[in-house]
């Protein structure tokens, strides 16, 4: 039986799973000058809060795009994003920073861990960031650091740190303040296979709950077993969604492609 | 979020350094200019400043600044004494003559002829002899950078002979005097005993020095003299700033010195701009990582300004430190730069220089990180 398999919730808690997201019909474009690029051409996603969801397709396919959009940091040039209940694409900058900083973490491929920070301190920034006095900041940090094994690393910085060790230290600054969504990008793409396994089964053993989502961009197949779903992309469109790396859900053009009990039916699942 | 800010800026030592060396060279290079800049002007004034006692400062309306004397007639102290509101006026001169020691040296002098009577202009501080000699025959009192700098090395010594345009000096005291604009030595003599070392001329007076009366304005008793005798008179401070205006305006000072101050302003600007620009965009992806995380702009804004401002005043603090060791260690050190120090407006000014070039600076870098899109922390 697979990680997911073994985590993921029954499917009688998946039809009554709220929606972490859903997008309709999103588009984006970048535009350069005269020449304007299409990135996303018309993706409509849904993944239910509980589970974890993997994007995956080839390089400059738009799955980076499609997770910035969806953590609030870029804007779609056209359609709907809904997170959590949230219509986030008509949010100003200021209320899409504040969203961030309270709904959403992130785990990045390079960690952008702070180098002049020590452990416990990047992992406690985004409750710093969010006015909570330093002392009670890294002191939750420092209980969830310890959590995931890294007490005896808290004073070290970044440079002392092996890169498992410093995926950690993200994944406890992704998680310190209890987000939502959290929102990781390559998670293991600079990690051995062994490390990439424990990142994961700490990221689904702690960021995973009935009204939390993780989702996951991803070129790593050898994590494809912790995805509750995956969602393949490519050319700017949602392929189809696999789930549990059973079944494919076939993707159409302007269709919803979603697999959950709700919208897809149990049978999908 | 300051801390981390702090701590961000701490954490790159070298840049870090790098910044505070270019704030603290650009401080030093604007602030010890500036000073000398100062120094040379008081020089310019420093006699009229030494004289301490008289509130007016009489004179042929021709004379344009300190050093350039059109002789007044010997009737015009009297003549000044006549006006009303003048409580005293005494004779003042001030001549160059060409000094001889006895190993044959030979030495252009300034020499300050005082009223007998009053001793009115004499040095105040004197460092060896008694003022009151001055009131021996042949006798006059130099300044100590003059003694030491026609007898370089030598011990003071009172009763030291020369021979001024071949006429008999013993000198009967040392005194510190502000140093005049060019450096030569000073001697103070009686105006009587001034008259017999200069070569003889119808009219020797140079100035005439005034003390106003009670319940009478310095200013209203300037108009009242040039009414009054047709001489041009200013209050103290209205002919020192004459005297440094002249000079502004008729040499190349203002314009070298505004070059070498611009320059130190630019070459600061440059060395911190850069360096604080370069740090800012070195950590671009950091604060683009701050920014996803939901750091607002605001707040990176106050983060890059605390950041600036503690380089800024570190950087400041150093340089300003060095600035004044300077003066102090050259004051004691080089008799030419002797009475040059850092005016506590220049230390001001430079500290709103500096905080101008860095908060400019900050401002310019922030930009970047304002803009920069939080998604480059996706990319790898």
């Amino acid at each position: 039986m697979s990680q997911a398999s073994q985590t993921s919730m029954s499917a009688a808690t998946l039809a009554t799973a709220p929606v972490a997201i859903e997008c309709r019909a999103i588009t984006k474009e970048f535009v350069n000058g005269d020449m304007v690029t299409p990135v996303l051409r018309g993706v409509d996603l849904e993944f239910p809060a509980g589970e974890m969801g993997f994007l995956v397709g080839p390089s400059g396919c738009g799955k980076t795009t499609l997770i910035s959009i969806i953590a609030g940091i870029l804007t779609p040039t056209d359609g709907e994003v809904t997170v959590f209940g949230r219509d986030i694409q008509h949010l100003s900058a200021g209320q899409k920073t504040r969203f961030r900083r309270e709904n959403v973490g992130f785990i990045f491929q390079q960690y952008n861990l702070l180098p002049a920070l020590s452990a416990v301190e990047n992992a406690a920034i985004p409750l710093i960031a969010a006015g909570l006095p330093y002392r009670e900041a890294t002191a939750a940090a420092a209980e969830l650091l310890s959590r995931l094994d890294m007490g005896d690393h808290l004073k070290k910085q970044p440079r002392q740190l092996s890169g498992g060790q410093q995926q950690r230290v993200a994944v406890a600054r992704a998680l310190v303040h209890q987000p939502k969504l959290v929102v990781c990008d390559e998670p293991t793409a600079a990690l051995d296979a062994h490390t990439g396994h424990r990142v994961l089964e700490l990221l689904r053993a702690i960021a995973l709950s009935p009204d939390r989502a993780v989702i996951v961009v991803t070129h790593d197949n050898r994590i494809f077993e912790f995805a509750d779903r995956i969602a393949h992309m490519d050319d700017g469109r949602i392929l189809d969604i696999e789930r549990n790396g059973h079944q494919r859900i076939p993707g159409a053009s302007g269709a919803t492609h979603t697999a959950t009990a709700r919208h897809g039916g149990s049978h999908h699942v | 979020m300051n801390r981390i800010a702090l701590q961000m800026l701490l954490g790159d030592r070298a840049k870090y350094l790098g910044l505070i060396f270019g704030i603290m060279f650009a401080t030093l290079l604007i602030s010890q200019q500036t000073s000398i800049f100062v120094g040379i002007l008081i020089r310019t004034a420093g006699q009229i400043l030494d004289v301490y006692e008289a509130d007016i400062w009489v004179m042929d309306p021709r004379v344009k600044f300190f050093e350039e004397i059109e002789p007044l007639p010997d009737t015009a102290v009297a003549r000044v004494r006549g006006v009303p509101g003048v409580q005293w006026g005494v004779p003042f001169f001030r001549g160059q003559v060409v000094a001889r020691s006895t190993d044959g040296m030979l030495q252009q002098i300034m020499l300050l002829g005082l009223d007998d009577a009053t001793l009115t202009g004499a040095p105040r501080k004197m460092i060896m002899g008694n003022l009151e000699d001055l009131r021996r025959p042949d006798s006059v009192i130099m300044d100590r950078d003059g003694f030491n700098f026609i007898w370089p090395g030598e011990e003071m010594k009172l009763g030291k002979v020369i021979e001024l345009n071949d006429r008999r000096a013993e000198i009967v005291g040392f005194c510190e005097t502000t140093p005049p604009f060019v450096t030569t030595p000073v001697v103070y003599s009686r105006y009587s005993n001034a008259m017999k070392y200069v070569p003889p001329r119808s009219k020797q007076l140079s100035y005439v020095l005034v003390k106003a009366g009670e319940g009478q304005t310095p200013e209203e008793l300037c108009k009242k003299i040039t009414a009054q005798t047709g001489f041009a008179a200013y209050t103290w401070r209205e002919w020192a700033w004459k005297t440094v205006g002249y000079i502004l305006a008729r040499t190349g000072i203002p314009i070298n010195f505004g070059i070498t101050i611009a320059l130190g302003f630019i070459v600061g600007s440059a060395i911190a701009g850069q360096t604080f620009y370069l740090f800012v965009v070195e950590n671009l992806k950091q604060y683009g990582a701050l920014k996803a995380i939901g750091v607002s702009n605001g707040r990176i804004l106050l983060m890059v300004l605390l950041q600036a401002l503690v380089v800024g005043v570190i950087g400041y603090s150093l340089g300003i430190g060095l600035a004044a060791m300077f003066f102090e260690f050259a004051g004691k050190n080089a008799p030419a730069l002797r009475g040059f120090f850092l005016p506590w407006e220049v230390a001001v000014g430079a500290f709103v220089a500096i905080m101008t070039i860095v908060l400019l600076v900050s401002v310019f870098s922030v930009r970047k990180v304002l803009v920069v899109d939080p998604a480059i922390v996706f990319r790898g």
